[in-house]
């Protein structure tokens, strides 16, 4: 992105985390250490147990690290806050409200009330293409759809990061294409800072400007690979050499945590 | 599409009254059967003579008394029980000293037949409504505590984690997302202890009681007057059921929104 000024957004500073297991203490990261600029897409990949939901909890505010830490905005983050939003891979919908009052519900929490917030929630749920399911409830709805919802929830907060953990796991290999697909043209409309973490290399590659690749036990990050494929990316994007080099450059990096996991 | 989804609801209300219909006259024809067979007759009189009791009980000038001293004691206790197991298990699910002094002992005592202490809480509190209803609120209580707790630490943490990220306060999170969330396992409580009610009735009557169905049973039995008896029991049979259909539409309505029913 040359010529682009580009602020540090989210600093990462020599994370640690540890917690109480059965046989002692697990040390789930060390030493992380991260900078993601402004406007920027980063996306993680590493193998289960390597602590990518735990970073992404900590940076949500939902954990607090055992020692380091981290900053948004140069501020250090404790607790949750409005400059960061959070989509979970189980949705995390309120089953008791409606598509709409979902939507509408960090709105009330702000205190923006009436017209306006109707206006905001609308403008989400549009961007999503649920209009004619606003008064559904989602239990109604498919999962594709849900986290659908749940985008246009988290957009709606109006955070300055947005933090996913594995949003499309859950979701068939058809909805998934689709859904990365809306979330890219999103993203380069919104332009907003996201921290996107998948076990899919294909998924991490096709929307990342900088794929992390994290080693497990303890979790740290073990690699930052620079996804030099021009936006916007398709589906066609995935069978480009460039693409299949970097996936593979990946993959074997991935792969090789995996084995060292199953040691 | 509609139309035939309607189509096939009404299809399908017809079909449930059918087998409703034909459930019935199985069960009247059972009962026929056990007023001819000479081994069961005398305790299974056969439609017509037991329904003649309804007069005959009117005339004695019991059947009003007795229906309306039950429902009393039974509402009384029962509402008792639920004021108190909803706080309780609300303590319960918040700190943990508080469960783990008295969660053992509700299951402990929920064990036990309400017939075997009821002559304690008789010597306690004298004959009359008191010690009736006080057995009903113990036998209520246990069964709606527990369901209410285990309901409330089961809620989703994914949903609280949600609010909180999306501005979400402490209050908002008890009145905006456990409470709402709680609600279906509160009703679930509600049903159960609506049967425990009714089940410890005949329990809760022995103490003494002036009238009521399940005093009235105890009598007529002194006389084998199988006929009112027979009568007295399936009045008790409309009454749960009718009570628990009610409880069953209030579910419907309230939680509607709900993935999958339970128990």
């Amino acid at each position: 992105m040359a010529g682009e000024e580009r602020n540090i957004k989210v600093h990462i500073e020599n994370v640690k985390k540890t917690y109480q297991g059965r046989t002692g203490e697990v040390v789930a990261l060390n030493g992380v250490n991260l900078d993601i600029m402004d406007n920027e897409f980063i996306t993680v990949v590493g193998p289960s147990g390597c602590g990518k939901s735990t970073i992404l909890n900590i940076m949500a505010g939902l954990l607090e690290p055992t020692s380091g830490r981290i900053l948004c905005n140069g501020k250090e983050v404790h607790g949750t806050g409005p400059d960061r939003g959070v989509v979970f891979q189980q949705y995390a919908l309120f089953p008791w409200l409606t598509v709409k009052k979902n939507v509408l519900f960090p709105l009330q929490m702000k205190g923006i009330k009436g017209q306006e917030a109707e206006d905001i929630a609308m403008k989400y749920i549009k961007m999503v293409d649920l209009e004619k399911f606003c008064d559904h409830y989602p239990k109604e709805l498919s999962g594709g759809m849900k986290q659908r919802v749940a985008i246009a929830r988290a957009y709606a907060a109006n955070p300055e990061v947005l933090l996913m953990d594995e949003p499309f796991g859950a979701l068939d290999a058809q909805t998934r294409t689709q859904l990365q697909q809306e979330l890219l043209e999103t993203w380069e409309k919104e332009r907003k800072t996201c921290f996107f973490i998948t076990h899919d290399v294909d998924e991490a590659l096709i929307l990342g400007q900088r794929v992390v690749i994290m080693s497990a036990r303890p979790g740290r990050i073990k690699d930052i690979i620079d996804v030099d494929i021009p936006y916007p990316r398709d589906q066609e994007t995935k069978m480009s050499p460039r693409f299949l080099e970097l996936k593979n450059q990946i993959w074997s990096q991935v792969y090789h945590e995996y084995l060292e996991v199953r040691k | 599409m509609a139309a035939k989804l309607k189509g096939g609801k009404t299809n399908e209300k017809l079909t449930n009254w059918i087998w409703l219909g034909i459930s019935l006259l199985c069960a009247l024809a059972l009962w026929t059967l056990l007023s001819v067979l000479p081994a069961t007759a005398r305790s299974f009189p056969n439609i017509f003579v037991v329904f003649n009791q309804i007069g005959v009980m009117i005339q004695r000038g019991v059947l009003w008394k007795d229906i309306s001293s039950s429902l009393i004691s039974v509402s009384a206790g029962y509402a008792l029980g639920f004021v108190i197991a909803l706080p309780l298990a609300i303590l319960m699910a918040w700190y943990n000293p508080v469960r783990r002094i008295i969660q053992p002992w509700i299951q402990f005592i929920r064990n036990i037949p309400p017939l075997a202490y009821v002559p304690l809480i008789v010597i306690a509190a004298g004959v009359g409504r008191k010690p009736q209803i006080i057995v009903i609120t113990i036998a209520t209580c246990l069964i709606m505590c527990i369901t209410m707790y285990q309901g409330i630490v089961n809620i989703d943490e994914t949903l609280i984690k949600a609010a909180r990220v999306l501005g979400a306060k402490d209050k908002d999170i008890f009145l905006r997302v456990l409470a709402p969330a709680s609600l279906p396992f509160i009703l679930t409580a509600v049903r159960l202890g609506a049967s425990c009610a009714l089940t410890t009735l005949i329990a809760a009557e022995s103490t003494g009681a002036f009238a009521g169905l399940g005093m009235r049973i105890r009598s007529l039995n002194n006389n084998f007057e199988t006929a009112p008896m027979l009568l007295y029991i399936i009045i008790i049979g409309i009454i749960g059921i009718t009570v628990e259909k009610l409880i069953q539409l209030l579910e419907r309505k309230l939680t509607g929104w709900q993935e999958k029913r339970e128990i």
